[in-house]
């Protein structure tokens, strides 16, 4: 079988004998299950959707769910089969692309910091450490508060609650791996600083920054649906579990269960997917358990 | 004009204690082909020695005063792409711990291809590689490993491919820091020769710095022992054998087993080495020291030269004139 590499590690055989690796396999595979299951439910979702997930008055107002409406409606009369199948674009998109802002930013500036080090490491640290400081939901809320609506602006809020973390992990690797014989040795062949940087430091750090990526598509979902919650997110002709659940939070003293129940399972299932293949892949990646 | 002309050099750490002065005026020199042993106790200066010629000391050391000249240039003046450029054309070196001196995720081709592309960069891929292929042969790795990561290879091989980096674009002057410190004691043997025997065939200087004076009488036609940062004693590997001047280099030969002997007594030099930030008055050596005299606790000696063309710091072999 031809064998791809990646970093300078085998990924497919990994992902071939995953079962054989014992519960961190298990746990990548089962994320992934729920993950692609939930993407594909998405991108078929307009073809699969028994009605209009935006249409008002389909059906009856507040309606249990029934044969003709499996996950009842809303108070505007919408059907929530078809808003769950369709509801979660925008969280999909969303976390995408707000972990790749923090890739694109976070790993770079961790790089690039910790690497000159000096007053440009103490900068770096102390912007970051500040952002640290709030709460990452207060701070996202205020950031999308200021921005307005939209998935580019949520995922921008979300990326700036989120790029310490980044920062963090690459700079504290660079900081070990630059002191490490192989980088100084490096240095004493006379290879040129972009090369240490690129070539030796870099793919040391790539496991790492994996890790925290796919653990962090877990919290960017959370905070996406959170936004959405509080009104920050996406304006409400667009179907979204968020919105679902402020309607169902209000609709829960009259008895209307169902309409907070199923979005609510939807986001919990797609944060519970990330995070099984983020913990499971940093095990995995973790090159001492190899054997 | 020698190859490596060292002058004064003094190199200090600043730590938290003070600052320390690991490397104190020493000077030497070192021709085309020539073979330097360095020895001297943990702590003695000699691997910062080793690393300030090629300018890799850590943050907290600096050279503070002194030249040192390869091939007639100054390189302490030098800028750091300056010297970048000449690392591993000019001067190379082997570092003490094969097993961290490599990078994981890279295959040992690609260190060689590298180090011979950033030195040559018209050379092709092609070519770089048939020529890691040969500087791996000339090591004794075969040429179908060059494939492979680092972490499937042992650490005599490691240190093997190190050696491979280091004289594969023929340096003039290839720098040993222990090579074989990480290493078990036959594996170190052949890798000590091979260094020698590479060095030879390819005319390149070797400074071997250990704290073995066994290995580097074998090895090296030249010896110089440190001591706390001073050179206390310079003399070719066979004066130096037979007739120790320094009561410190007595001291370290008289640790080294000898085979001849069936019940030999390994004697040790008591005491452990001065504390670099609390040095003790005069000569540095005298409070180990079996034959100390008076005056060398109220000065230092300087290094006298005897007539064989040794040099020796100890008040035992005149300079007290002064």
């Amino acid at each position: 079988m031809e064998t791809r590499r990646i970093f300078g590690m085998r990924i497919l055989p990994r992902f071939t004998s995953l079962t054989k690796r014992g519960i961190a396999g298990w746990m990548v595979l089962l994320g992934s299950g729920i993950v692609i299951s939930i993407v594909v439910m998405t991108l078929i979702a307009p073809w699969i959707s028994p009605h209009n997930p935006s249409a008002l008055n389909v059906g009856p107002i507040r309606s249990p769910p029934s044969p003709q409406f499996p996950l009842g409606t809303n108070h505007l009369g919408q059907d929530m089969l078809s808003r769950v199948l369709c509801g979660g674009a925008i969280m999909l998109q969303v976390s995408v692309l707000s972990v790749l802002l923090c890739l694109a930013i976070g790993v770079p500036i961790g790089l690039i910091s910790s690497y000159v080090g000096g007053a440009v490491d103490k900068i770096c640290s102390l912007v970051t450490d500040s952002i640290y400081a709030f709460p990452g939901l207060v701070l996202a809320i205020t950031i999308a508060a200021m921005l307005g609506r939209g998935a580019v602006n949520m995922a921008v809020s979300i990326a700036v609650v989120y790029i310490p973390s980044y920062f963090r992990i690459v700079r504290s690797h660079v900081l070990t791996i630059k002191e490490l014989q192989y980088t100084v040795a490096a240095k004493a062949i006379g290879a040129k600083w972009y090369t240490i940087l690129f070539r030796y430091i870099l793919p040391n750090v790539v496991p790492s920054i994996l890790s925290v990526a796919t653990v962090n598509f877990a919290d960017a979902t959370l905070t996406a649906a959170g936004l959405t919650f509080v009104g920050l997110g996406v304006t409400k002709d667009i179907p979204d579990w968020g919105w679902d659940l402020t309607d169902g939070r209000a609709l829960l003293p009259s008895g209307a269960w169902w309409v907070i129940t199923f979005p609510g399972i939807m986001i919990i299932l797609l944060a519970l997917g990330f995070t099984l293949i983020g913990e499971g892949l940093s095990e995995l990646l973790n090159p001492r358990l190899e054997q | 004009m020698p190859l490596l002309e060292v002058d004064s050099l003094t190199v200090e750490y600043w730590t938290r204690r003070g600052i320390i002065r690991a490397v104190d005026n020493v000077s030497f020199a070192l021709d085309k082909g020539e073979m330097l042993g360095l020895v001297g106790e943990s702590g003695s200066g000699k691997s910062t020695l080793g690393h300030s010629l090629v300018r890799l000391l850590p943050t907290q050391g600096s050279i503070v005063g002194g030249h040192i000249r390869i091939g007639g240039k100054d390189v302490v003046g030098y800028s750091e792409e300056e010297m970048r450029s000449i690392r591993g054309e000019k001067i190379a070196f082997v570092f003490q711990d094969p097993m961290t001196s490599l990078n994981p995720v890279k295959k040992i081709g690609e260190h060689l291809v590298e180090l011979i592309q950033t030195h040559k960069p018209n050379v092709s891929r092609e070519e770089a590689l048939r020529f890691a292929e040969a500087a791996l042969d000339d090591v004794g790795i075969s040429t179908e490993r060059i494939n492979d990561y680092p972490h499937q290879f042992s650490g005599g091989m490691r240190q093997r491919i190190m050696i491979a980096l280091a004289i594969a674009l023929n340096p003039d002057i290839v720098i040993a820091d222990e090579p074989t410190t990480a290493l078990d004691v036959i594996v170190q043997a052949k890798i000590m020769d091979l260094l020698r025997d590479l060095c030879d065939a390819h005319g390149m200087a070797l400074i071997l710095i250990t704290h073995d004076i066994s290995v580097v009488l074998e090895r090296c036609k030249k010896v110089i022992v440190m001591y706390a940062g001073n050179f206390v004693e310079c003399a070719d590997s066979v004066s130096l054998h037979n007739d120790p001047k320094h009561p410190y280099t007595q001291g370290l030969l008289r640790t080294v087993p000898n085979i001849e002997l069936a019940d030999q007594r390994l004697e040790s030099i008591t005491g452990s080495p001065p504390d670099l930030l609390d040095l003790p008055s005069g000569c540095r050596f005298w409070p180990r020291c079996p034959q100390a005299m008076k005056v060398c606790h109220m000065k230092g000696p300087s290094m006298v030269e005897l007539e064989n063309g040794c040099c020796v710091r100890c008040f035992l072999y005149g300079g007290l004139e002064q």
